[in-house]
């Protein structure tokens, strides 16, 4: 059993909760208990149906709204998967949610309503999703049953978002038609649409392959910690303490330390109290060198010919997440992989209209909400990789340094 | 012994996790100076100490492990946590409920319950210590108001969490800033289910409290729960005891933690029980959580664990 990680968006009432609540139901990651109170709640409010909503409902003041406004994570598992849902809103100023809900997501499930077709939200979640790199997406077309399962509505979504997708860059894509409320192509084939000859949504996310989307040849392993055992048994153990970012490594193996450049061998990999052969993303393992060479937690280990440049130049999307906006010459700092250091902003190339993927040239803030392209200058050398080659040595946060606030995520372009 | 890892380079679900919250632990060793690990005693909180164990051996675990004594601890849980503690040799803290009331740390005023006691305990400890990151066992699946909670998770220098103001949080970049007399709740099980941690719990051979499989017990009905016979919990009138087999589905202060009625006596047969068991843990036996649906964030936004 492996897992797989997947972000869910849609506008309001596209049916989102009703789909998460079904997902859940019919996995039986659900109780008895809170589907009574779900049972209860819809009753009291005088629904003549259950309102599955209710069960990924989040905090009260939320739920008084009747709104969902933050990334909430649910979990569900069938015998061949484990599952984690970052359920992200989907109102217009949150983008902010829906680039954390993407961060970590393997794929991306964005759903319409079938009878007002492909929104200009659903094309910004489509935006966000590929700019995220997330590498495998769903439109699901919700509420079959209200146009009577009909396939001519089917498949005029299905065109207009292929022609929209072929502008962004989204490796593998599935339309699937679907009623959230009645359970069409959800878990189980709908008798309604013998036209679909698709998966059902559940088993597309049961068997979707995504063992090839981490970069298994370009190793990059950040070093986190430094564990020396002030012990007698193991007086001399020095084990470089991480989580693999790229590639496989192997005892033996010929590596080089960033940013100091010096080259030592790989003399055995420890994973608590056994040693592996290999070790890859995203195992968290201990690396002990041949040589004594001076690294410590910021360094990177990496292979003598395939080394990531160390850049203070740093060219990247940024999200903005907080109120104040992103100004030119502002000051940060700035967190990548295991390296701190701070930042500042050079220069705010564009903004990314993510409704039309227009380049705004002409502001020279990004608000909250807002994406753009951005230089920035670092005070330490980052030891990165273009965002579309490796998520997590491509990515950073940036943090106000006055509040401690994260206000914004970064994606590293190719010429950094 | 060397092991071979897997052709596909995919981890199964467990390794996966497991790596995840190894990595939070060594981040937070890393980034904050002084950090501790919450122990309740219970099966999420093992769980925690063995990921500990893992992310630092051979080396000691580089912090100390604090519990909060409500004075109405199963015998069972604290032998446990000798046991873990003397075994990894680490500092054990122990902060007392009682000892907080004759301090006038918190006020028992007769109604209110030790587990809500707990959390003027556990945040005047933790300032007392000058704590800065305090690891707990809490997991996203348990209830709903805990879906959005972070892995870290800021609180205000009054221990407060504002859900209105969390920070955001992307890919695995977690920000420990804080500001004097703040500290950061690490929750590493947050993605974790009750199944993954029991069949973590099977998969590694790691010892919990006997409690937690079926065993023979004097018990008694209240409100509806099935409570312990102890002095700490005195029959009301019409209440009776009677023998029963049963096992404990969470661990806390037994005058509040009820039990439930099982056969199974190991960990498959736990998980068993549990795959087909359709009651939440906490909604099943933990009588402090049943008043109201947002009772939950209610006590989160206190300070709660
Ligand atoms: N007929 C029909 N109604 C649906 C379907 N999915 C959701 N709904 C209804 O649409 C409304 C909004 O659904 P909800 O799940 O709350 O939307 P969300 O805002 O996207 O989470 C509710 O009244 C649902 O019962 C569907 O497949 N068919």
């Amino acid at each position: 059993m492996d897992l797989l990680r997947f972000a869910t968006a849609g506008s309001v009432d596209d049916g989102k909760s009703t789909l998460i609540g079904r997902l859940l139901l019919d996995s039986k990651a659900i109780f008895e208990d809170q589907l009574e109170a779900v049972e209860a709640t819809s009753q009291s409010r005088g629904y003549d149906y259950t309102d599955l909503a209710l069960l990924t409902d989040g905090l009260r003041s939320e739920r008084e709204q009747g709104i969902t406004i933050d990334v909430a994570y649910r979990y569900f598992a069938t015998p061949s998967r484990k599952f984690i849902i970052a359920d992200t809103p989907g109102h217009v100023q949150y983008t902010r949610n829906m680039v954390t809900g993407a961060s970590t997501a393997d794929l991306g499930l964005v759903l319409v309503d079938a009878r007002q077709g492909l929104t200009e939200q659903s094309r910004r979640h489509a935006v966000i999703l590929s700019l995220l790199r997330v590498p495998h997406l769903v439109l699901a077309v919700n509420k079959m049953d209200l146009v009577d399962y009909d396939q001519k509505v089917y498949d005029s979504i299905h065109e207009e978002f292929t022609a929209f997708a072929t502008k962004l860059n989204i490796p593998d894509l599935e339309v699937i038609p679907i009623s959230a409320l009645k359970g069409d192509n959800v878990v189980t084939r709908s008798e309604q649409m013998d036209w679909y000859s698709g998966p059902t949504l559940m088993h597309h996310l049961e068997n979707v392959h995504v063992a090839s989307d981490r970069d298994l040849v370009d190793v990059r392993f950040p070093v986190q910690y430094v564990i020396r055992p002030k012990s007698d048994a193991y007086h001399d153990y020095r084990g470089y303490a991480g989580r693999v970012a790229g590639g496989v490594l192997k005892p033996g193996d010929e590596v080089m330390a960033l940013p100091s450049g010096l080259t030592s061998r790989i003399a055995g990999i420890d994973l608590f109290d056994k040693e592996v052969s290999e070790a890859f993303p995203p195992m968290s393992v201990t690396v002990r060198l041949e040589d004594d060479i001076d690294v410590s937690r910021g360094d990177m280990l990496c292979r003598p010919q395939n080394a990531p440049k160390p850049s203070q130049d740093i060219d990247a999307m940024i999200c903005w997440m907080t109120n104040t906006p992103l100004s030119p010459r502002q000051k940060l700092a700035i967190k990548h992989t295991t390296r701190t250091g701070r930042a500042l902003v050079k220069d705010i190339q564009y903004r990314l209209d993510v409704n039309t993927l227009h380049r705004d040239q002409d502001t020279k803030q990004l608000g909250l909400n807002e994406i753009g392209r951005v230089q920035l200058r670092t005070t330490v050398p980052l030891l990165c990789d273009p965002y579309v080659k490796n998520r997590t040595t491509g990515s950073f946060i940036l943090i106000d340094e006055a509040t401690g606030v994260t206000v914004g995520a970064g994606m590293i372009n190719s010429n950094s | 012994m060397t092991i071979t890892t897997h052709a596909d380079y995919r981890l199964s679900q467990l390794d996966e996790l497991e790596a995840e919250s190894i990595h939070i632990f060594r981040e937070v060793a890393a980034e904050f100076e002084k950090p501790v690990l919450m122990f309740s005693g219970g099966k999420d909180s093992i769980v925690m100490m063995r990921l500990a164990e893992k992310a630092f051996y051979p080396a000691k675990i580089p912090f100390p492990v604090l519990q909060v004594d409500t004075g109405y601890d199963f015998p069972e849980v604290l032998a446990t946590r000798d046991n873990w503690v003397n075994r990894l040799g680490v500092r054990l803290i122990v902060a007392s409920v009682e000892q907080a009331i004759k301090d006038g740390v918190v006020v028992d005023d007769g109604k209110t319950s030790r587990n809500r006691l707990q959390i003027g305990t556990l945040l005047n400890a933790l300032e007392t210590e000058g704590f800065t990151a305090a690891f707990g066992g809490g997991r996203r699946d348990e209830e709903k108001a805990r879906a959005k909670e972070r892995v870290y998770s800021h609180r205000d220098e009054f221990g407060q969490w504002d859900p209105k103001n969390q920070r955001p949080e992307l890919w695995s970049l977690y920000n420990g800033r804080i500001h004097e007399g703040e500290h950061m709740r690490i929750f590493p099980l947050s993605n974790w289910t009750e199944l993954d941690i029991w069949h973590y719990i099977g998969r590694e051979e790691i010892e919990i409290p006997s409690i937690y499989f079926s065993h023979q017990r004097r018990v008694f009905q209240r409100d509806g729960m099935l409570l312990s016979e102890s002095e700490f919990n005195p029959l009301r009138p019409g209440e009776t005891v009677e023998e029963r087999t049963v096992r404990f589905r969470t661990v806390g202060d037994l005058t509040l933690t009820g039990c439930v009625e099982s056969e199974a006596a190991t960990i498959p047969e736990i998980i068993d029980e549990i795959a087909i068991a359709r009651v939440t843990e906490r909604g099943a036996t933990r009588g402090d959580d049943r008043f109201s649906e947002a009772a939950m964030e209610d006590r989160k936004k206190e300070g709660y664990f």
